[in-house]
């Protein structure tokens, strides 16, 4: 005998714990068991994407930190490639090299805070997330010595970058590079065996390799779902041919899989910055570039791989100072798609782990 | 799977973690009493502005994304331009250090190095002011500083984009520095 219940509607955010900032979600609930999901957003959007339209190329670069407000030197980046490849500006390779030193320092940072912010929706309050930002602080330290920010760092320069790495950065980083393998040790040590936590994660959320490529996931989702897919090796941007490193994969696509590719790329993230340092050579750092960029008419895509996927920006001039449209590929947002589709069927106690293991960041999904 | 069909391996090898760090050095800092110092170029809670080394081009109130600045310049007697009005709104200013690069003397604005806003008591910030409310008096002593710049604890010059005072202010202290002891607990614990 079967019962026949009625369906529940359940609110959860926009200010939630965990719902990373303002997202709501609104469950149709069977009993426990969510039979439907409605997403619903734009409580942070602060219209970005228009405002770019009304400023000068160069005043723009404070607004791509405020985009993915965790991983702000990958937005720097992409947005600095997309304008210096409307206006055809070379960049020095010391620049290049210090760019993919930031962004891969920046990957790891990100993804400290992606598995902290996880483990921490999972009911492991505060422990893991502190451990995972002691290295985080570590990391942001060391942009503070560049830039004189730990947050919104507006490094990048068209061409180069602001200005140069202070003497006792490199020091500090081979110090760091050299302990930082011994931390994710330490984390793998604490979590992923955890007994607890495998119960949780491992078959929960299967995002299946076709859903993946079909919602044009990117990042860590998507290597997670047995997708071998890496901007950095497929299409090697700056001076990424240069590097040896491998692209981790995992095969069911399962939460637990997204977070070994988060901790597996940290290492391989490791390794690009050992060879970084060691390439890094001296000169310049800013090509010659004029004040008020007036690139010609036109458009440009550039997409990066940036922590949490493919992060890209189109850019139309009109030949003013002003770019004619502005828009982001927001890697979040897109990743964020896939949700409704891997949440349903699980019950409400999973919705938070399924949602944290996509690890997004609202400042880039409302723009 | 169930829990325990590993009678619980990981989550001891988890608690072992844990208790390696039981016991070690406390690394957190006792903020009021204890500071650290900051990065030599922080972009602090200040803009300062130099009048004297100012040739009012106005490069600064361009480069503001948001239009923090204000500034008004005429000719005078000697054909000579000079800065009537300059003010930056700090509700609005973001902190991005845009106004600090395009400057052509290079000298005459500066981010600060300060970075404290707070006092133990509200009536600290209004002494002497009976008058304004401690944020008007926060504009009023922020946005222009003034002619004679001395260099007093909150009216430091930063070096961001300024590689001229990097000498001038004291070394960062990084927390990486504080990693002995994970080398003491690889050597106690293995």
């Amino acid at each position: 005998m079967a019962f026949k219940t009625e369906h529940f509607m359940l609110n959860v955010g926009p200010q939630h714990p965990s719902t990373h900032g303002v997202f709501r979600m609104r469950f149709t609930l069977d009993g426990e068991v969510i039979v439907d999901l409605e997403p619903i957003f734009g409580y942070l959007h602060r219209g970005i994407e228009k405002l770019a339209e009304d400023r000068t190329y160069t005043q723009n670069i404070p607004f791509t930190d405020r985009l993915d407000y965790l991983a702000s030197m990958t937005s720097n980046q992409a947005y600095c490639m997309a304008v210096e490849k409307l206006a055809g500006i070379t960049v020095p390779e010391r620049a290049e090299y210090i760019r993919v030193i930031m962004s891969e320092l920046q990957r790891i940072a990100s993804h400290l805070a992606g598995i902290g912010f996880f483990l921490q929706d999972l009911g492991a309050f505060m422990t893991p997330l502190l451990y995972m930002f002691r290295e985080r602080e570590k990391i942001v330290d060391l942009f503070d010595m560049v830039c004189g920010q730990r947050l919104n760092y507006n490094y990048l320069r068209f061409g180069g970058l602001s200005q140069d790495i202070p003497p006792e950065f490199i020091p500090a980083l081979k110090k760091l590079v050299n302990a930082l393998p011994g931390f994710i040790d330490e984390y793998d040590r604490l979590i992923s065996e955890n007994e607890v936590f495998l119960v949780r994660t491992k078959g929960v959320g299967i995002l299946s390799r076709e859903m993946a490529i079909s919602s044009a996931a990117a990042g860590p989702v998507l290597r997670g779902s047995d997708v071998n897919w890496d901007i950095r090796k497929s299409n090697p941007y700056s001076v990424y041919d240069r590097f040896e490193f491998d692209i981790p994969v995992a095969k069911t696509g399962d939460s637990f899989d997204r977070y070994w590719v988060r901790l597996q790329e940290m290492r391989q993230s490791v390794r690009i910055i050992e060879q970084a340092i060691e390439q890094l050579p001296e000169g310049d750092v800013q090509a010659k570039v004029s004040r008020l960029l007036k690139p010609p008419a036109g458009d440009a895509y550039v997409s990066i791989e940036g922590p949490k996927g493919e992060i890209g920006f189109y850019l139309v001039s009109d030949g003013s100072v002003k770019p004619y449209r502005w828009r982001v590929r927001p890697p979040c947002f897109i990743n964020l798609t896939t949700l409704r589709d891997i949440i349903i069927g699980w019950k409400v106690a999973d919705a938070m782990v399924i949602f944290g293991s996509i690890d997004i960041v609202l400042g880039e999904v409302d723009r | 799977m169930f829990p325990f069909e590993r009678y619980g391996k990981g989550i001891a090898k988890g608690m072992a973690v844990t208790f390696k760090h039981f016991g070690r050095k406390w690394i957190t800092t006792q903020y009021p009493e204890q500071k650290l110092n900051m990065s030599r170029r922080i972009r602090g809670t200040d803009i300062i502005w130099v009048r004297e080394t100012c040739i009012a081009c106005q490069a600064c109130a361009r480069a503001c994304p948001v239009g923090a600045i204000e500034m008004q310049v005429s000719r005078g007697e000697d054909k000579k331009l000079k800065v009537d009005f300059m003010s930056i709104d700090f509700s609005l200013c973001i902190f991005c250090g845009l106004c600090i690069e395009p400057c052509p003397p290079g000298n005459a604005i500066y981010m600060s190095h300060n970075y404290e806003r707070t006092t133990y008591r509200c009536t600290d910030i209004s002494a002497g002011h009976e008058d304004i409310t401690p944020s008007d008096k926060r504009c009023n002593e922020l946005i222009v500083v003034g002619d004679d710049l001395e260099m007093a604890e909150g009216k430091r010059k930063s070096a961001y984009g300024r590689p001229d005072e990097y000498e001038k202010l004291p070394r960062q202290t990084l927390l990486l520095e504080q990693i002995q002891y994970l080398d003491d607990m690889r050597k106690k614990w293995g």
